[in-house]
């Protein structure tokens, strides 16, 4: 199994590892999934997600590779600005959602893509494949860098007490900036994946156990904690992030997961799967992604069958993608694919738990909206 | 991590465990098997009536991570359940052998208690783990 370079870190403290796709990563720490969730909402967590991969692109033709192999408008990102986008199929199935950042810091390469751990050879095959007879250069950053995330609403006011000559808390959301750390150049990133501020974190390889250190230090008196897979799992649940593989896959477009405003723009470039977006956007969407909340107790999951309600007979309408007990709301919550007749918020739903239809209904999402957005 | 085990009650290798009183039993899991589930967000409870079975499913605990099954430690009619676990289910990770009991049974063979171990003998059982 691949391991981070954070990895002797966390077997030293206490975290419960666990294979994520091939990556012996940790679940929880001592306090526990809902205790971590809880600091991040209410205080600050930091994240190892050095197992997510990340490809600078470089050479004269980068932005015109980049314009049409992913689906957001590049001439609209500015140097220091980053943006959600995806990579498309020609039928417009989703082969990853990522992050592109188009980075101004002297010395590197103008843009980079954070993708998906699980995807990262299947999407630089396929980057490489689609660069043919174009000049650009792909480089795994993996080999030396680490990558953090610090999330929650005390996350930039702790880094800004570490570096009190630079800014972070004036940096709003969805910038690139380079920044030190403990003495220790670092690219700044604020995204993230939990619904709170916060930011990610490109570290220089041979000194991220530093600065992990420093950081958990720094943020002690400010109830920073580490977090696992499970925190990250409930935070991003609660947000209604989609999970590569279980709301969008190659099998599903982005017009019916919802992604169409945040992930694309169908102006301003030519991309691979622009013309499937097309004649999708032609017809009626058969089916699409919807929230739900369970009106009694019970835990959705991953795979389990929608259903009509039993008073209308119950056939299965759809299937559930994510489900959780939301630590946040105190409700059993879930996402799923639904034939598009049972999508208005409100419909009843029956969701197949262990062979019996639970009552559920559609809600707005996302579920949870973070009162610590300035 | 060193888990407690209660001296007053009998246990099953599947970690459920039993304290009788009577003609009934009281079943529930044990710390080692809440620490092992990790948070528990929900407990679906069998329904008052239900017939057990030792060693055969009856009932599944919910974590963050999955949905796990217990096993019944012994044969009995359900009497009564923790109905406070349905708003609180998190009482059997804070207070596995107390508040955070399961059911209670009227037992159908009672004489399957003597292959339950006792406290001395599932904590060895649990140092083989």
């Amino acid at each position: 199994m691949q391991q981070t370079r954070l990895h002797e870190w966390h077997l030293s403290h206490g975290a419960r590892m666990v294979d994520f796709g091939g990556w012996d990563m940790p679940v929880q720490y001592e306090p526990g999934p809902r205790e971590e969730h809880q600091r991040v909402r209410e205080a600050a967590g930091l994240f190892d997600i050095d197992h997510m991969g990340r490809v600078e692109v470089s050479g004269p033709d980068a932005e015109a590779f980049l314009q049409r192999v992913q689906t957001w408008d590049l001439s609209t990102l500015k140097p220091g600005r980053a943006h959600y986008s995806l990579l498309l199929n020609e039928s417009a199935g989703v082969i990853d959602d990522i992050f592109v950042y188009h980075r101004d810091d002297s010395g590197a390469a103008p843009w980079m893509l954070v993708i998906n751990a699980a995807n990262a050879p299947k999407d630089i095959a396929w980057l490489r494949g689609q660069a043919r007879g174009m000049r650009i250069n792909l480089r795994d950053l993996r080999d030396d860098t680490c990558l953090v995330a610090l999330q929650g609403p005390k996350a930039m006011q702790i880094l800004q007490a570490m570096s009190p000559s630079e800014d972070f808390t004036g940096l709003g959301y969805h910038r690139v900036v380079p920044r030190s750390l403990a003495g220790t150049p670092v690219t700044v990133c604020t995204t993230g994946y939990t619904g709170e501020p916060g930011c990610e974190m490109l570290l220089p390889a041979r000194d991220c156990v530093k600065v992990w250190d420093a950081i958990l230090e720094a943020g002690s008196g400010q109830r920073l904690v580490p977090c696992g897979l499970a925190a990250r799992d409930s935070l991003r649940a609660e947000a209604c992030f989609p999970l590569y593989g279980n709301e969008i896959d190659e099998t599903t477009d982005p017009h019916k997961a919802g992604l169409m405003r945040a992930a694309v723009r169908l102006e301003g470039h030519e991309f691979v799967g622009r013309r499937a977006l097309a004649r999708i956007a032609l017809a009626p969407l058969s089916e699409v992604l919807v929230g739900f909340q369970m009106d009694e107790p019970g835990v959705p999951r991953h795979g389990y069958e929608i259903a009509a309600p039993e008073s209308s007979g119950g056939p299965v309408i759809g299937r559930v993608t994510t489900g959780l007990f939301s630590p946040s709301t105190g409700k059993y919550l879930g996402m799923g694919y639904v034939k598009a007749a049972h999508a208005e918020e409100g419909t009843a739903l029956g969701i197949v738990i262990r062979g019996a239809h639970k009552p559920a209904r559609v809600v707005a999402r996302p579920f949870y909206k973070s009162p610590h957005w300035r | 991590m060193d888990s407690k085990v209660d001296p007053a009650l009998r246990y099953a290798k599947t970690h459920e465990w039993v304290r009788i009183e009577g003609a009934e039993a009281v079943i529930g899991i044990s710390d080692y098997a809440q620490n092992k589930l990790s948070d528990i967000v929900f407990v679906d409870l069998p329904a008052v009536g239900k017939e057990l079975k030792a060693a055969a499913a009856c009932m599944v605990i919910e974590s963050v991570k999955a949905a796990e099954e217990v096993f019944a430690p012994v044969s009995g009619t359900v009497v009564e359940r923790n109905e406070s676990l349905v708003k609180k289910p998190e009482v059997v990770n804070s207070d596995p052998f107390g508040a955070g009991w399961l059911v209670r049974v009227k037992l159908s063979a009672p004489a399957e208690v003597s292959g339950l171990m006792d406290a001395a003998a599932y904590t060895a059982y649990l140092g083989t783990l």
